[in-house]
């Protein structure tokens, strides 16, 4: 670990704000676009975070301090967690920092607070959405370790960058790995709250999860919240984008490498963020209990990519 | 060994102090319990640094049986987890036993056997003998049982302790006869002769089964846990800490012990057994937990949960040691014990929570709390600590031992055995899945109980606990994050274990200093507690001061928003029972529920939903019904004529003889 690694890990750390807004954006012109509208600019996210910080914050008089301290630990340990996925170049201190199991440990430890916060102020809605965000993550959790345990256990090692180092060297596409894949797919549909699961764009209490949550927020509390979720859809699709197709990383802190590297993880993610935008086109929201179903073969396809990899692949 | 002494003689006195005064409990006996603590902490830590064994013969027993102690690293460790816990426990009781002086309750029992309890597990983690275990471990058990036994005026209490009784001689009737098979081979009670001695596979296997049995009660795991579910909420929730953070240890402890030391050769399907077991225990221990409203109910099933993970651990490290990977076995043990450790700190801090619930608030039941943490805000933030290290979330405590339990399975490419590489992935999706649903059930816990609303008129005015209940929480909270935080001196001294036991630690685990934590080799994988929190609270400070720079910083209070309809009620949040609903309904066939509505003639119909444990029906029933269709034929020998049972003698005489002559 040197400067040039530390300084690079600090540029990339910084780079997940900025960036994350721009795909949520993208998903939405996408999606505008594929239903035949012309949508709002790729930059609305960000326009809409810069209104948030402007906007006065309110407070429900039943709240705790514990709500007010969940927006600031939810965007830390959600960034953080950000911060150990190789966006643009595998050499990163900070996934020796904190392997993959410390990743999902961190989404977890954002979520518990989120769900607390739905709770804290009293109202019906924030324990309805505390209550289902707990069983989607309850189901969603154990999928998403298992698929990344078939990567693991094929680098040897649940340290991101060697996971990624990996892949590009050995890197073909075994049966297990496409298990792990499709597993990966459905476990971030699920926990960035997206169609068939959640809709992040409607307020009807019937079909809302996340969003029941952070109903009480407003202001620049919103705001990182808002912030702290769209850095988490960009976390799946880079983990998506880099550990599955690692073509373009930068292994080395070369400005040109660095380059190309950006340029080809924007080409990935307008590809993921595109098919998200059709799948969500053409899929409808699920009711809720029929979500387990759903997570129910995210795990079976973990589980199965696992084993295929324990019993078919370890001998070759 | 003078701190040996210590321990002994304090709890001893902690025994006879309360005869007298009620006062005398708080003032003398539970600092004398503390002290006794502090005393075998420092006695575990020292063996512990030690590293070899040191033992010592007492002036009691019998005489050609004489009793003696022994103290190595393993029994080290348990006596610094016991040690730890007793400490907190002790301070904390001090606040907590005054409520039951203005009771009817009786005091000197429950000093009395708490003073006893405390010795008990002192002398079973100490003996070296089985004859001094076996009496240590019944002085345990039957001291514990007047504890649970204690406010008996509630019938449920009752019917509590004696289910605990009854499934506690069990537990002791399966670890004699272990010992009996062991002996057998030794010729002699004394640990050192059985280590010596070699069973062959058959017998030890045997031995194995009723060890894992006896130690299983005792340690709760599914099937045998019925027994803990009411125990633990029937006793003081002081002594409820202790049983739970510190007595199911103490049979983590015996199975190490029998198993790992004295039976001799390890075989790995031994370990497939642990595993199975430990796996059910961990899902089944969590649904359950996740299902109820009673507070202590939902943290007595969370440590049949828990010591379903150690015991992951502990099948794990019998795997990898019967397949001879030492080295991977050594670090299956050290998660293992590490997971032991944690659970003793953050269990005994929730169960001491759910203590000073009791004690300001004089609630149990989850759907009648809420709002506490402003009445709270000292205990709503200690438990908010434990409800984080439980949930296995970073950077506390729990997340390392599972990480460790996560890195160990992770290593089963380097088996040959198709059925190994396939059951270990399944146990540790097992563990993913449970800790997943562990967080979903304290969210649950601290949301109900703490946020939102008061639902009733008590709760709303439950007051702060005395000092002295905080400093025992607080000890415990700060024991989580600490183990959280430097798991790689945690690990230096945990590793001692294995290395005195095996012959191998884990040498790669500290190599990098306490900053990094590399359980097999850097690049296998690494962890860094102190950089994540470091990281963690760097980047939430950056943020802070970047939104209070640029957002703008008013902040107005206001009503919460609720529709626009009335105005919301306490009664309109979320309850404990709404919360699981809808994981109630994904796992409702682990589980038997009973849900409807009943409505009679002209009355209100209301909603029935009772969820009870599967393993009564399938378990349970069975082993009754063949009990009792066996005492049914005994009885029928006894037809009540003196003239019958005098032909019975004479008969069983004859065999007698014959057998003799034979």
């Amino acid at each position: 670990m040197n400067a040039a690694d530390t300084v690079l890990a600090v540029a990339q750390a910084l780079l997940w704000p900025l960036a994350a807004p721009l795909l949520v954006g993208w998903v939405r012109k996408a999606k505008a676009m594929l239903q035949n509208r012309r949508g709002a600019s790729v930059l609305q996210p960000a326009r809409n975070l810069g209104k948030l910080f402007a906007k006065e914050t309110r407070v429900a008089h039943t709240a705790s301090p514990l709500f007010r301290v969940t927006p600031y630990i939810v965007f830390t340990a959600t960034w953080l967690a950000a911060a150990a996925v190789p966006l643009l170049s595998t050499r990163l201190p900070t996934s020796a920092l904190a392997d993959v199991i410390v990743v999902a440990g961190l989404l977890g430890l954002a979520r518990f607070f989120l769900a607390l916060a739905g709770m804290d102020v009293g109202t019906a809605f924030g324990g309805m959405g505390a209550s289902r965000e707990m069983m989607v993550s309850g189901l969603a959790e154990p999928a998403l370790l298992m698929a990344v345990f078939t990567l693991a256990m094929s680098a040897h090692s649940t340290n991101l960058s060697s996971v990624v180092d990996h892949q590009l060297t050995g890197g073909t596409l075994l049966p297990s790995m496409l298990f792990a894949l499709g597993s990966l797919i459905l476990v971030a549909v699920a926990e960035t709250g997206r169609i068939p699961i959640d809709n992040p764009t409607t307020h009807l209490e019937l079909t809302m999860i996340h969003e029941a949550m952070i109903l009480e927020y407003s202001g620049r509390h919103l705001a990182l919240l808002e912030c702290a979720a769209q850095i988490r859809l960009l976390l799946y699709g880079a983990l998506i984008a880099n550990v599955f197709f690692p073509w373009g990383i930068a292994t080395s802190a070369q400005p040109t490498a660095l380059g190309i590297a950006l340029g080809a993880l924007a080409g990935k993610l307008l590809v993921l963020g595109a098919a998200l935008a059709a799948g969500e086109t053409v899929l409808v929201k699920k009711r809720l209990f029929q979500a387990p179903a759903f997570l129910n073969l995210a795990f079976l396809f973990a589980l199965i990519g696992l084993l295929s990899h324990v019993i078919l692949e370890q001998g070759m | 060994m003078a701190a040996l002494g210590l321990a002994l003689a304090s709890s001893l006195a902690g025994l006879f102090a309360t005869a007298r005064r009620p006062a005398l409990l708080r003032g003398l006996s539970l600092p004398l319990f503390a002290l006794s603590g502090l005393a075998a902490l420092a006695c575990g830590l020292l063996a512990l640094a030690n590293g070899g064994s040191t033992t010592l013969q007492l002036p009691l027993g019998l005489p050609w049986l004489p009793w003696q102690l022994r103290l190595d690293a393993l029994s080290g460790f348990f006596l610094v987890l016991l040690g730890a816990l007793t400490l907190a426990v002790g301070i904390y009781g001090v606040g907590y036993v005054r409520d039951f002086e203005r009771g009817r309750d009786q005091l000197p029992p429950l000093g009395a056997f708490s003073g006893l309890f405390l010795l008990g597990m002192e002398l079973v983690l100490m003996a070296d003998g089985a004859y001094l275990f076996m009496v240590a471990w019944e002085l345990m058990t039957l001291s514990s049982y007047f504890l649970v036994a204690f406010q008996h005026d509630n019938a449920a209490n009752r019917r509590a302790a004696f289910l605990y009784l009854l499934m506690g001689h069990i537990s002791g009737l399966c670890i004699l006869l272990a010992f009996g098979v062991l002996a057998s081979f030794s010729g002699s009670l004394a640990f050192a002769a059985m280590r010596a001695a070699h069973p062959d596979f058959l017998w030890a296997s045997v031995a194995f089964a009723l060890a894992f049995t006896g130690f299983g009660i005792k340690a709760g795991l599914v099937p045998v846990h019925a027994w803990l579910p009411e125990a633990h909420p029937a006793a003081p929730s002081h002594i409820s800490a202790l049983m739970s953070g510190a007595m199911l240890k103490v049979a983590v402890y015996g199975f190490l012990r029998v198993v790992f030391d004295l039976i001799g050769p390890l075989h790995w399907q031994w370990g497939v057994v642990v595993l199975t077991v430990g796996s059910l225990s961990a899902l089944l221990g969590v649904l359950l937990a996740l299902m109820q409203t009673d507070l202590k109910r939902l943290l007595a099933y969370s440590s049949v949960e828990n010591l379903g993970i150690v015991f992951i651990g502990l099948g794990l490290s019998l795997i990898f040691l019967g397949t001879d990977h030492r080295l991977l076995g050594a670090l299956a043990l050290v998660a293992a014990l590490y997971h032991a450790l944690n659970h003793a700190l953050f269990k005994g801090l929730l169960f001491m929570g759910a203590g000073a619930i009791l004690h300001s608030a004089h609630e149990r039941d989850l759907d009648r709390m809420g709002g506490l943490l402003r009445r709270m805000p000292w205990t709503g933030t200690f438990f908010l600590i434990g409800s984080l290290a439980i949930s296995g979330l970073p950077p506390l405590n729990g997340f390392v031992s599972e990480w460790l339990t996560f890195q160990a399975a992770l290593q089963t490419w380097q088996l040959h055995s198709g059925l190994l590489r396939t059951l270990i992935p399944a146990a540790a999706a097992v563990l993913a899945l449970s800790a997943a649903l562990a967080a979903a059930a304290f969210v649950k816990a601290y949301g109900v109980a703490f946020l939102g609303r008061a639902r009733t008129r008590h709760v709303r005015r439950a007051r702060q606990v005395p000092v002295s209940m905080r400093v025992g929480q607080g000890l415990l909270a700060l024991g989580c994050l600490a183990a959280g935080v430097f798991p790689s001196t945690v690990i230096a001294w945990i590793a001692r274990v294995p290395q005195s036991l095996l012959g191998t630690g884990l040498p790669q685990a500290g190599a990098q200093g306490w900053l990094w934590l590399t359980p097999v080799s850097p690049t296998t994988a690494s962890y860094s507690a102190p950089g994540v929190l470091f990281a963690l609270l760097v980047l939430a400070g950056l943020t802070a001061w970047l939104v209070h720079r640029g957002a703008v910083r008013r902040v107005r209070r206001s009503d919460a928003w609720d529709c626009g309809l009335t105005p919301p009620t306490p009664r309109m949040q979320y309850t404990a029972t709404g919360f699981a609903q809808p994981l109630r309904r994904v796992f409702g066939a682990w589980l038997r529920v009973d849900e409807g509505v009943d409505a009679g003639e002209g009355a209100t119909p209301r909603h029935r939903l009772q969820i009870t444990d599967r393993s009564w029906a399938l378990f349970y029933a069975p082993v009754v019904r063949v009990l009792d269709r066996l005492t049914r034929l005994v009885t029928r020998m006894q037809a009540g004529h003196l003239r019958v049972y005098l032909a019975w003698t004479l008969g069983t005489l004859l065999l007698l003889l014959w057998v003799v002559t034979l």
